[in-house]
């Protein structure tokens, strides 16, 4: 019985040709007589283009072009969208070069074309651009203003603007008998392949042909836009692909260098080169993410979901690209998720800001709503007081519900039907597979120092994305088959998967098979590899062209042996007798006569065209846990362990979809952790580099796991695929906000906005820290000081004077009216802490009294606040009696020795302060009375006297905070 | 100064002789001058590690260096690390344990493998993720890269037992 | 020769910062002084004093495998593995690292602890600089123009003194948010008796803060002293904030450094890394 290929993990066997450095990357290819471009970008946000000198850079020695927008005047047409595109976006769209305005930095403005890689890059940097600043528009809430607009010729920065929905959602929430409601935000990041960017284009002056290398992802579409653009017919238009180094989502959709390129390959009639350094991809790959959101449930007593509205606002950067729309659109239609929602309303917008340009990224607008919808859920378990995981059992689409109409949130696009699954059985073998029920004891404890939680993320996916997918199988001479891809690669291993799939349906072994994708040169039309679509389509295309051949080749055989077709039978590779299966042809033999081919985009003798078409997408389900550890100090989060499932319905090459999981899951840890694009307030992208824009190494994520499930096959397509590619990113920042909030819990910290980064984390943690409640503190007192009251009230106003009372006091700033910051260091015994603190002087009455109000961090140590009132009295023309009333708290460290401890020792120091201070007023020293509430004589414990002395130091700080207090305004 | 430098160097066992300009990258010479592309470019700041080669047997990143600067050294490139026929087992290893997608950080890796496996000491899953944590991979996770080395080196162990037993 | 290219030379070492500033074309030197050749730079060895004597081109993987290092100065050992990643430090050299003078680097603070001697000659003669003294700021060293670093030398480490580290970076191998190196010699009642103590990646270069932390002396080591000792290494430090980690995070990052690194010494090892 033959081995059924598809479902084996057949090692790759383009992998031989990698492992080698075989591989034929854009920048290993050569033309003869090539010339190098380098592209001169903007370096400011934001402005309009007075004039650009090129005079010098032309004048180099080996250039032997400059170009600038107003040698293209005329020519440009905008890149157009090529998918989702949402209403009024089509007037936000890029032109291939910016002519008077720049909007952001990394803008083409110029390109230099030379002799040598080298002579270009330096002649770039002689380009002198004069650009007038106009305002920067870093941030959305800027952009939505519409003050300064980046489009004037529109009236608005939001590209698009529209509301989505379906039910009575007002009525919904209006019968609630819970509503939570929160502000999410999604963090700029992107996918940043290993491979930069590149292109050869080659014109054929002869043939009025050219041809552009580097091309994928969606070849036969990038085709069409640059025909156009350069007023060719398409088919004198040939895009190929060679070796491309990863995608996401983010290589291979028009950008301006594929027009740029191309144009000045006619123009010099020379082939031209291009490859761009990483600095450069940084900022001119699309970038992705960025979103706002914000959402609210409504749901019953039982935990049941009414409905689910919100805003969905995307920051797309300074224009629409080919397919920025899928990141607001598809964004919103994936907020329900896998859940039973009667009733949705969103209002969704895009909106355009002086940053790069924004696209698709893995897993493009699922990432973000599956971020924000997982942790509302998990924040309206925490209001309900549920498990959040029974939370989701009650709310996720039953199996007997399906297929399972998901309505129609995306302009002009129909309803969403998740045509097959058992969610809740993926959920529970999840949960089996992750032990969580063992787990989920140690949720929100403390071990070894560092907080555990645990999260979940659910999802849905939808793939396989239409129209269509062509092949082209063709026999040729030695009896192997060509077999040629609308869909391209980038990694993901077509040449095998479809291999296996061809061999199943052809019944013929692998090694007779040879699998060609990408190029345009292969075939009259095709389509490409986005939205997780090629084992779908491509796959069921293969499987057709394999029925098609195994006609056609019983025809041949027909013919050849002069016999009727009901009496032949093929089977493994060859003709046999239908009745005895007497072998009667061989593959070789069928073969024979076929011309010798010189490359697999000639068309044979022996070949068949196949498509498939279906415009109804798969969709997948599936489910991501965590365990994280967070170290409350440092902030630094380890993942404990991850594990990511989804339900694919069917698999090609097991291997190969388990590859795309990890991968998948940890990119999505990376971004979730790491990855930032961060600009600052002139809209200068201070993360340029791979110093700074970190992606995860080896070491950052090495307990990943991933299971891949075939359990409900579509039923859409005769492989019964889905599809994968993305589920393994789609979960990621979801299920580690979860855990990380489930860790922090009891600290008071809720992740809703990313990246999950150390910075970020260890802000959050303080000021919740700080939020809350410390050990309460009481002092009060009264001091006879031997000096006029005026004299006093004076001295209490002076700095100087305060800065020499105070024990330990560092420094004095006065930040605005009657606002101060103080540093304090206190040393008492083996430890010394600093208190930063800022005090506010309120309610004051000239002369005779005031309120201090005190919010001081002593970093590691803790924090403390409070109140001070302070009086001063009259007693005769040379004494003062000054009251104190101090009320407040100490939180931290310094809070577990206690605040009776730390109330003695503060008590200590007050006596110091007021030696000090009376020293300051006049030379010599008088008694000052004593203190009238005092702690006594209090000695702890040998073990305690360290944490003593922490506190009596802070305790210092605190009263010296507290007291130093008394200076007007 | 001079501009342009005779170099002499070996480059994956064979003697060459060039003159290059001042500024040419190690890289640059390796891909263009002597076509051996094997060896990619992923950043040029020397953070991505797709470059590493060998440099007299240990692992350096080559968009740090200058083509002058290898003068009278050893090079050893991917190329160098693969027999005239078929593949080196740390090759198969790679392809046994799917440990790699795109293949663009792949040659860097195995480059980087090699002298990590020839340095000795203790090979285990947490040293062999340290060994490459200088070298960046956007699609596999590092996961099977990690097990191709751990068996390689198993392999290696068990290898040179069975020899030292004879 | 530095001296004929009027300001337009630079020296290049190991080159792993001096190279990606050029690709990035942040440093455009018209002239390039390889001191690869020079067989002085790359001594190491002990002099008769039992001082370790470096040359400036000692990539940090000869340090990292040297056996005098490993046994005269262990910390060395403890610290090394931390710079970047393998391929970097078969390339990179103490000098090179010294005179870049990142506040980050490792090498700065190593030689800050151990009271190491650097050595530049320049046109007019060779000198001496204390550790403490040669970065002066960030990227910015006490080098004159002209001058290059020659060697550095350690004097031997006192063998009473057991050490430990600790740093935390975004991932393994990055530039530290903060770092702690620290030298602790005990009695045979396991009180203190002496300690070095070196915050780096926290100010504009690292430093040693015994004085701030002396008032420890005498108590018994244990994790109530640690911790306390840790407290006061954190309040004396005035942390810079950029991109990555803001003052106050360094803040309590340096209390977690010394403290870990406290820890080792007495074989409290913790779970996690980096």
């Amino acid at each position: 019985m033959p081995v059924e290929m598809i479902g084996q993990a057949v090692p790759r066997t383009e992998a031989v040709r990698f492992v080698s450095g075989r591989g034929k990357y854009i920048d290993d290819i050569q033309r003869p007589k090539q010339v190098y471009a380098r592209i001169v970008r903007s370096s400011v946000a934001h402005g309009l283009i007075r004039h650009i000198d090129v005079s010098v850079a032309r004048a180099t020695p080996g250039v032997l072009a400059v170009l600038t927008g107003h040698d293209f005047q005329g020519l440009l047409k905008p890149i157009p969208q090529r998918t989702c595109p949402l209403p009024g976006m089509e007037n936000f769209l890029q032109r291939p070069i910016a002519i008077d305005r720049v909007r952001y930095v990394g803008e083409p403005i110029a390109l230099v074309i030379a002799e040598d890689a080298y002579i270009a890059e330096d002649a770039a940097e002689l380009v002198q651009p004069s650009i007038e600043d106009l305002p920067v528009v870093v941030r959305a809430e800027q952009a939505l203003t519409d003050e300064v607009l980046l489009h004037p010729e529109q009236a608005s920065n939001s590209a698009t603007t529209y509301q989505v929905g379906f039910g009575d959602c007002d009525a919904a929430f209006a019968q609630a008998a819970a509503v939570v409601e929160e502000r999410f935000y999604i963090h700029r990041h992107s996918a940043a392949p290993l491979e930069c960017r590149g292109l050869i284009a080659e014109w054929d002056t002869d043939q009025e042909r050219m041809s552009v290398w580097g091309a994928t992802k969606v070849p036969f579409a990038n085709r069409a836009i640059l025909a156009d653009m350069l007023n060719l017919a398409p088919e004198n238009v040939d895009m190929i692909e060679c070796d491309v180094g990863g995608s996401f989502g983010v290589r291979g959709d028009f950008y301006p260098e594929d027009y740029l390129i191309p144009y000045a390959a006619r123009l010099l009639d020379r082939p031209v080169k291009w490859v761009e350094d990483r600095r450069e991809s940084l900022m001119a790959l699309n970038h992705s993410r960025e979103t706002y959101c914000t959402l609210a449930l409504a749901l019953d007593a039982t935990g049941r979901i009414l409905g689910m509205r919100g805003s969905m606002l995307v920051d797309h950067g300074a224009y629409v690209r080919t397919n920025t729309g899928v990141m607001a659109g598809k964004g919103t239609q994936f907020l329900p998720g896998p859940y039973r929602i009667p009733a949705t309303k969103f209002d969704v917008r895009s909106v355009c800001t002086n940053k790069t340009p924004a696209g698709t990224y893995r897993g493009p607008g699922r990432y973000e709503s599956t971020f924000a919808r997982e942790r509302l859920i998990d924040l309206a378990a925490q209001k309900l007081q549920m498990d959040p995981i029974q939370l989701r059992r009650i709310n996720l689409i039953q199996r007997d519900e399906m297929p399972y109409n998901a309505g129609a949130l995306v302009p002009n696009m129909p309803a969403a039907v998740y045509d097959s699954g058992d969610y809740h059985d993926v959920l529970e073998r999840a949960l089996v597979a992750f032990n969580w029920n063992d787990r989920i004891s140690r949720n929100g404890t403390l071990v070894n120092g560092r907080h555990i939680g645990l999260g979940i993320g659910c999802f849905v996916e939808s793939t396989g994305g239409g129209p269509g997918e062509h092949v082209r199988l063709t026999l040729r001479a030695g009896g192997v088959f060509d077999l040629a891809l609308g869909a391209s690669s980038a990694g993901q291993g077509h040449e095998t998967s479809m291999a296996q799939v061809l061999a199943d349906s052809l019944d013929v072994p692998m090694q007779a098979i040879r699998v060609h994708h990408g190029s345009t040169t292969l075939l009259d039309k095709g389509f490409g590899a986005y939205h997780s679509r090629s084992a779908v389509m491509s796959g069921n295309a293969t499987l057709r062209a394999g029925d098609a051949m195994r006609e056609r080749l019983l025809k041949v055989a027909s013919n050849r042996l002069g016999r009727q077709i009901s009496t032949l039978r093929w089977t493994r590779g060859e003709i046999v007798d239908a009745e005895t299966g007497a072998m009667l042809l061989t593959l070789s033999e069928l073969s024979q006569g076929v011309r010798e081919n010189s490359g697999p985009e000639d068309r044979g003798e022996i070949e068949v065209q196949a498509s498939f078409m279906c415009d109804q997408l798969t969709y997948t389900f599936g489910v991501h846990l965590a365990e994280v550890a967070v170290d409350p100090l440092t902030a630094q989060v380890e993942v404990l362990d991850y594990f990511c499932t989804e339900d694919v319905g069917r698999v090609i090459n097991p291997e190969i979809v388990h590859g795309q999981t990890i991968g998948a899951a940890v990119q999505g840890l990376g971004g979730t952790f790491l990855d930032e694009f961060i600009y600052d307030d002139n809209g200068q992208l201070v993360t340029g580099t791979f110093a700074d824009y970190l992606l995860p190494t080896s070491t950052d994520f090495p307990h990943v796991r991933g299971e891949t499930l075939e359990l409900h096959r579509s039923l859409h397509n005769p492989l019964g695929v889905k599809g994968a590619g993305e589920g393994g990113i789609i979960a990621t920042g979801a299920a580690v906000a979860n855990a990380v909030s489930a860790a922090l819990t009891a600290a008071g910290v809720s992740i809703t906005s990313l990246p999950v980064s150390i910075n970020k984390l260890a802000e959050q943690i303080r000021t919740a820290s700080y939020k809350k409640s410390g050990e309460p503190m009481q002092i009060q007192g009264k001091y006879l000081l031997n000096a006029h009251h005026h004299r006093v009230w004076q001295a209490l106003m002076d700095p100087a004077i305060l800065k020499q009372a105070i024990p330990g006091c560092q420094g004095i700033e006065a930040k605005g009216p009657n606002v101060y910051e103080l540093d304090v260091k206190s040393s008492v015994g083996p430890v010394s802490l600093r208190m930063r603190s800022t005090m506010r002087i309120e309610n004051i009455v000239e002369g005779e009294s005031y309120r201090l109000v005190i919010e001081g961090q002593a970093g590691p140590a803790g924090f403390a606040k409070g109140e001070v009132k302070v009086r001063i009295a009259e007693i005769d023309g040379s004494k003062t009696q000054l009251d104190y009333d101090a009320e407040g708290e100490i939180g931290g460290k310094l809070a577990q020795v206690g605040a009776r401890l730390v109330e003695g020792v503060v008590a200590k120091m007050t006596a110091q302060f007021f030696k000090n201070f009376q020293a300051q007023l006049e030379p010599s020293l008088v008694l000052s009375q004593p203190l009238a509430a005092a702690a006594g004589s209090i000695w702890p414990s040998a073990a305690m006297i360290p944490w003593l002395i922490a506190a009596a130091s802070f305790g210092a700080a605190l009263a010296s905070l507290v007291l130093c207090g008394l200076r007007g305004g | 100064m001079n501009k342009y430098h005779q170099i002499s160097l070996s480059v994956n066992g064979k003697n060459i002789q060039r003159e290059v300009p001042a500024r040419l990258m190690l890289a640059d010479f390796l891909r263009q001058d002597l076509s051996l592309t094997g060896t990619h470019l992923g950043c040029e700041h020397g953070v991505c590690g797709a470059c590493t080669v060998l440099l007299d047997g240990d692992a350096v990143r080559s968009c740090l260096m200058f083509a002058v600067q290898a003068d009278g050294r050893e090079i050893t490139t991917i190329e160098g690390l693969t027999p005239n026929e078929g593949l080196s087992s740390l090759q198969k290893s790679f392809c046994d344990h799917h440990a790699l997608q795109c293949g663009f950080c792949t040659p860097g890796m195995i480059v980087t493998a090699e002298a990590f496996l020839q340095r000795g000491g203790k090979i285990d899953e947490a040293s062999a993720r340290e060994a490459i944590s200088g070298n960046l991979c956007r699609c596999t996770g590092y996961q099977p890269i990690v097990a191709a080395i751990v068996v390689e080196s198993k392999r290696r162990t068990t290898t040179a037992e069975a020899g030292d037993a004879r | 020769m530095l001296a004929n290219s009027s300001g337009e030379a630079k020296v290049i070492a190991g080159g792993q910062s001096l190279v990606p500033a050029m690709n990035l074309r942040l440093s455009a030197p018209k002239v390039l002084v390889d001191l690869t050749g020079l067989e002085e730079l790359t001594k190491l060895g002990l002099a008769d004093d039992g001082s370790l004597a470096v040359g400036a081109m000692v990539t940090h993987s000869r340090m990292l495998h040297d056996g005098q290092v490993k046994k005269g100065w262990p910390v060395i050992e403890q610290v090394l593995p931390f710079v970047a990643h393998e391929q970097i430090r078969n390339r990179g050299t103490i000098g090179g690292s010294l005179c870049h003078a990142d506040p980050a680097a490792e090498w700065a603070a190593i030689c800050v602890l151990l009271d190491a001697k650097i050595y530049v000659q320049g046109p007019s003669g060779k000198r001496a600089i204390p550790a403490s003294k040669f970065s002066s700021g960030v990227y910015e060293t006490d080098l004159e123009p002209n001058e290059i670093l020659t060697e550095v030398v350690f004097p031997p480490a006192p063998d009473h003194m057991r050490w430990g580290f600790h740093e935390i970076s975004r991932r393994h191998g990055d530039f530290a948010m903060a770092g702690a190196i620290v030298g602790v010699g005990l009695d045979s009642a396991g009180r203190l008796t002496d300690i070095r103590l070196v915050v780096f990646a926290v100010e504009d270069k690292p430093r040693r803060i015994d004085a701030d932390v002396s008032h420890c002396l005498g108590m018994t080591f244990d994790a109530a002293s640690i911790d306390a000792l840790s407290l006061s290494a954190a309040s004396c430090v005035t942390p810079r904030s950029d991109l990555h980690a803001s003052a106050e995070l360094r803040s309590d990052l340096v209390y977690a450094c010394v403290r870990t690194a406290l820890m080792r010494v007495i074989g409290i090892t913790t779970v996690r890394q980096v």
